[in-house]
């Protein structure tokens, strides 16, 4: 027997954890100097430290520690004066040292804590999330299973190894459990990543593309009866790489785990991946038996004692917070709710700002990149950032609008130029030949030829039937190749037909 | 040539009576009469020393200023990494890996001149007390060819004591270098910890390794510890401080008026009567030079073995983890679709000796979740009570002493398989390991019952590395005026070659 959502939270309560892991958009690795940039040759980004050459030891990155400490008090985290690195030992080959080097029970930050709002049937609500602990680490390599039908590393021919990821500073945020957030679960859990997304691209700390792994985030989901008073077994879902996967997993994960309780079962402590095609989760590796990773302090590094006045000083330096910065832009956009909202959820907000600052209208703005440019994106299947066309092409194209020189239609016409990878809007206009024709005497001469060619429809409106000027309009547009102004093409033909 | 002391042969290049070229194949010479019965070296490296010998003589002919030890040659424990040298730190499991990188030892090395003969024997990973644990065979003392040099730089050791270098470097962890250099008649200093960079020293226990020089009188030790030690930014837990002023110190050899701290704890029962006869005489002859000698009492002492048999191999387990098969050393097991994790283990199975395998369970367990606070725990505890007592004992006194070993050099596979009985014989060593701070061992005479080499240990506080030169300079100079020279010149002859 299996329930359906809304059945599941009326039994249920759901709980959650969520664990993002954030790489740093540091220049060089944690402890060492080797570059961090992503997509570089396998192998190419490694040095004596990072491969863990026998003799090779680490030394912390400076900027890594002010990263996380930003992090830290952007959410509203205690700093600790004094924190230590430590070593978790366990054995994969994609990771060099055979230890990751991480913070344990002296985390660089803790107790902290992230408000995020979502739209109800009651209105717009907020929840706070608890921050447990931010604490440091580095990142392993990557391994490629080669061969065999699933990629996987059961029934591989063979694996490649590649350690340029190695060592690539890592924060990890970790909340305390999230109880009450009932059937809200996965929206919540959705805003609270989009939130720290916002809240460390802000900061400037981090890429955040969770397409490229940069904001990585496991989902800790487990239910309880609505009067239990003992948390439900959880299981812990990796791989959600998109907004849209956490919710996702974590409503697939709240149906899969009352459909187990329902018939009776028990909820296995595992690890599962999220699929992104079936949107369903797969059991990974079992956590029955806690594996014992032997903590303890790295003896090749100093303790972290960040000076009380540097901290003071970082606070300082903090950007505005993103709920107050979009309160801001509303107001000063006068955008209403409902599209403020689904700026938020389409993720244009930093675009369409970047398009107004170069001197857009914001209300054209947010028309073109939530109309014409989503589509686009939509129908390709990719991020509005991914397509070729910047804030300072929509600007250009909403002036070029606004002189006359492109109508609407051929704007439209412009924008699909410019994601083609055409070039600037002028330069489409240019290379197509894009022109608004306004010459009367070319204009008329069309006219004169399709009401001719309609003489039928053309009596029609000359006797005062004006719906019938429709057909004419158009097939006067298409004779001009779409490039007469539609408004202009209908003052001259009803006046050429004495209307 | 060879049998002079480094300085000597410093001044003889200097004054050009001999080239680097010519007294580095003189080594060579000796190398090759005597190390089949002594078997110092696992690897001789005649082309790159006479190479690096001819670079210093040309510099020296265009009149180039050149470092004091520039053209001396030097013995190299196996344990530092050396660009394209085979490195193996006595270990199967590295046999043939080529560093592609220098430790930074080395790069000072190279630096200053100095003319690396190749890479001495050790015990495997630095573990162990008489170069027996190495994967490669035993080195033999060549005081007496039945018995062990010491370990873990047994080698190193052999090479100096044997005339094959005049210098040499060990690494001490818990008395790898103070011990061997007593058990075969020379000077053996374990600096401060973090006054020498780890850079590139292949780690047993990081938060006890040490590299430190060798030398056949306590000058030549000083002066390649001022050419090893100092400040290096790729060691976290290098002491950026200027180096103690040794040489100043080897010189001035003065110990008029300093307190100098007998160890109630590390005499008598358990000490050998000879060893502990010369040690006598020699607190009395540094009282006859105006010394004054007090008791100091170290509780801690009794646990500081227990401790060290903890932290040391608890660290082990997680720094020999690197050593998987899969970037660089041995690999085996790897056919019929064998995975990764069945190639480690088969590797490492193989790859590591017995001494290797007890220490790394005995960490692994140590630091199991369950057993750490009582195990690894309780010994950093203990840590600190040695550190406290050694702080209340140089409140009393400048340095402190006592035998450097409780007996003189044993036979041969005498203790091979009595682990306990080997590790006793660190017991009066391993608290400066524990503490991090200073010790030397010098030759106090030959033991009347055996005829064999009696160590003499001074420690001194962090950073006073200068305080072990002058109290040893002293020492040293009284022994060889009683004795007619140092007590090396007495060593017997070795068949092949010249005395």
């Amino acid at each position: 027997m299996a329930l359906n959502y809304d059945e599941v939270v009326a039994k249920y309560n759901p709980v959650l954890g969520l664990e993002v892991h954030v790489e740093l958009n540091t220049e060089s690795k944690m402890f060492c100097s080797c570059s961090t940039i992503f997509g570089a040759e396998p192998n190419t980004q490694t040095c004596p430290v990072c491969l863990a050459l026998p003799g090779a030891l680490p030394v912390v990155n400076e900027k890594a520690i002010e990263s996380s400490i930003k992090i830290g008090l952007a959410l509203n985290c205690s700093i600790a004066p004094y924190s230590r690195f430590a070593r978790k030992n366990y054995f994969y080959p994609d990771m060099p040292k055979n230890f990751q080097i991480s913070q344990y029970d002296e985390p660089i930050c803790f107790d902290g804590f992230v408000d995020v709002e979502i739209d109800t049937e009651e209105g717009p609500k907020q929840f706070r999330i608890e921050i447990e602990r931010v604490h440091m680490e580095e990142d392993t390599g990557k391994s490629l299973h080669v061969g065999g039908a699933t990629g996987r590393i059961h029934g591989a021919d063979y694996s490649l190894l590649d350690y340029n990821r190695a060592g690539i500073p890592l924060v990890e945020i970790v909340t305390k459990i999230v109880p009450g957030t009932g059937k809200y679960a996965p929206e919540v859990a959705k805003a609270y990543v989009a939130e720290l997304r916002d809240i460390l691209r802000g900061l400037g700390v981090s890429d955040v593309k969770m397409e490229q792994g940069s904001l990585r985030c496991d989902a800790n989901v487990s239910l309880m009866l609505k009067d239990a008073t003992e948390l439900g077994t959880r299981s812990e879902t990796k791989n959600v790489n998109s907004l849209r996967s956490v919710e996702r997993a974590i409503r697939g994960e709240m149906l899969r785990h009352a459909e187990i309780l329902e018939n009776g079962g028990k909820v296995k402590q595992e690890t599962r991946h999220f699929q992104e095609d079936t949107g369903l989760t797969r059991s990974g590796r079992s956590k029955e038996q806690a594996e014992d990773y032997r903590y303890f302090p790295d003896p090749d590094l100093v303790p972290v004692k960040p000076d009380a006045a540097w901290i003071e000083t970082l606070r300082a330096q903090l950007p505005e917070r993103p709920s107050i910065r979009r309160k801001r832009l509303q107001e000063q956009w006068a955008v209403p709710d409902k599209e403020f909202a689904a700026m938020v959820n389409a993720d244009v907000l930093d675009i369409v700002e970047e398009t107004v600052l170069l001197g857009a209208d914001p209300t054209k703005a947010r028309t073109w990149w939530l109309g014409e440019v989503s589509r686009i994106a939509n129908d390709k299947g990719v991020a509005i950032q991914e397509l070729a066309i910047t804030p300072a092409h929509v600007a250009e194209l909403i002036k070029l609008v606004a002189s006359g020189e492109l109508t609407d239609k051929l704007a439209r016409q412009v924008v699909e130029g410019v994601v083609a990878g055409e070039g600037t809007p002028s330069e489409v206009v240019a290379k197509r030949g894009i022109k608004v024709v306004n010459d009367d005497g070319a204009l008329m001469a069309a006219i004169e030829k399709v009401c001719a060619a309609q003489a039928d429809t053309a009596e029609k409106v000359r006797g005062g039937h004006l719906p019938a000027a429709g057909a004419l309009i158009g097939a006067v547009m298409k004779e001009t190749a779409g490039q007469a102004d539609a408004a202009k093409v209908r003052e001259l033909l009803l006046k050429y037909l004495g209307q | 040539m060879i049998f002079k002391t480094a300085v000597e042969m410093a001044d003889a290049l200097a004054k050009k009576e001999v080239s680097s070229v010519e007294l580095t194949q003189s080594h060579l010479d000796r190398i090759a009469a005597v190390d089949g019965d002594v078997k110092a070296f696992l690897h001789v490296d005649s082309e790159g020393a006479l190479a690096q010998a001819a670079a210093v003589d040309g510099d020296r002919a265009a009149g180039k200023k050149v470092s004091p030890l520039a053209g001396i040659p030097l013995a190299l424990k196996d344990v530092l990494a050396q660009k394209g040298v085979p490195t193996t730190a006595g270990s199967k499991i590295l046999q043939g890996w080529k560093p592609p990188y220098d430790s930074t030892v080395v790069s000072k090395l190279k630096d200053a001149g100095v003319v690396i003969l190749g890479k001495t024997n050790m015990d495997e990973f630095a573990m162990g007390s008489s170069t027996e644990n190495s994967g490669y065979g035993p080195t033999f003392n060549p005081w007496d060819l039945t018995r062990t040099p010491g370990g873990s730089s047994g080698g190193s050791a052999a090479a100096v004591s044997a005339f094959e270098a005049p210098l040499a470097i060990g690494s001490d962890t818990g008395g790898s270098i103070r011990q061997p250099a007593a058990l075969t008649g020379i000077v053996g200093v374990r600096p401060t910890y973090g006054a020498v960079s780890r850079y590139g020293l292949i780690a047993y226990s990081s938060s006890l390794d040490q590299a430190g020089p060798f030398g056949r009188t306590v000058l030549d030790t000083a002066m390649l510890h001022e050419v090893m030690a100092g400040y290096d930014s790729h060691d976290a837990t290098s002491i950026n401080a200027p180096v103690p002023a040794v040489v100043a110190a080897a010189k001035s050899g003065d110990v008029k008026g300093m307190k100098i701290g007998v160890i109630k704890q590390l005499q008598g029962e358990g000490y050998q009567k000879g060893v502990q006869t010369r040690f006598t005489e020699s607190l009395d002859l540094l009282a006859s030079l105006g010394a004054e000698i007090v008791e100091v009492d170290c509780p801690s002492f009794e646990f500081a073995l227990a401790a060290y048999y903890l932290i040391a191999p608890s660290e082990c387990s997680s720094n020999l983890a690197r050593f998987d098969a899969m970037r660089y050393g041995l690999r085996t097991g790897d056919e019929g679709g064998a995975s990764a994790e069945a190639v480690m283990a088969a590797t490492r199975d193989a790859g590591f000796g017995r001494e290797v395998k007890r220490r790394i369970i005995i960490g692994t367990y140590a630091l199991s979740s369950g057993y750490y606070d009582a195990y690894y725990g309780s010994a950093q505890k203990i840590r600190t009570l040695i550190i406290q007592d050694y702080a209340k004992a140089f409140a009393a006194a400048d340095v402190l002493v006592s035998p450097t070993a409780p007996t003189t050099a044993y036979k041969i596979g005498e203790k091979v398989d009595d682990p306990m009985a080997m590790y006793l014989g660190d017991v009066a060593t391993i608290p400066v390991n524990l503490a991090g701070i200073c010790g030397m061992s010098l030759p106090a005479g030959l033991a009347d019952e055996d005829n064999l080499p009696v160590g003499f240990q001074i420690m001194a506080p962090a950073m006073q590395d200068q305080r072990l030169y002058q109290a040893g300079a002293a020492l040293e100079a009284a022994l060889s005026s009683k004795w007619g020279g140092t007590l090396i010149t007495k060593a017997p002859a070795l068949a092949g070659g010249t005395r």
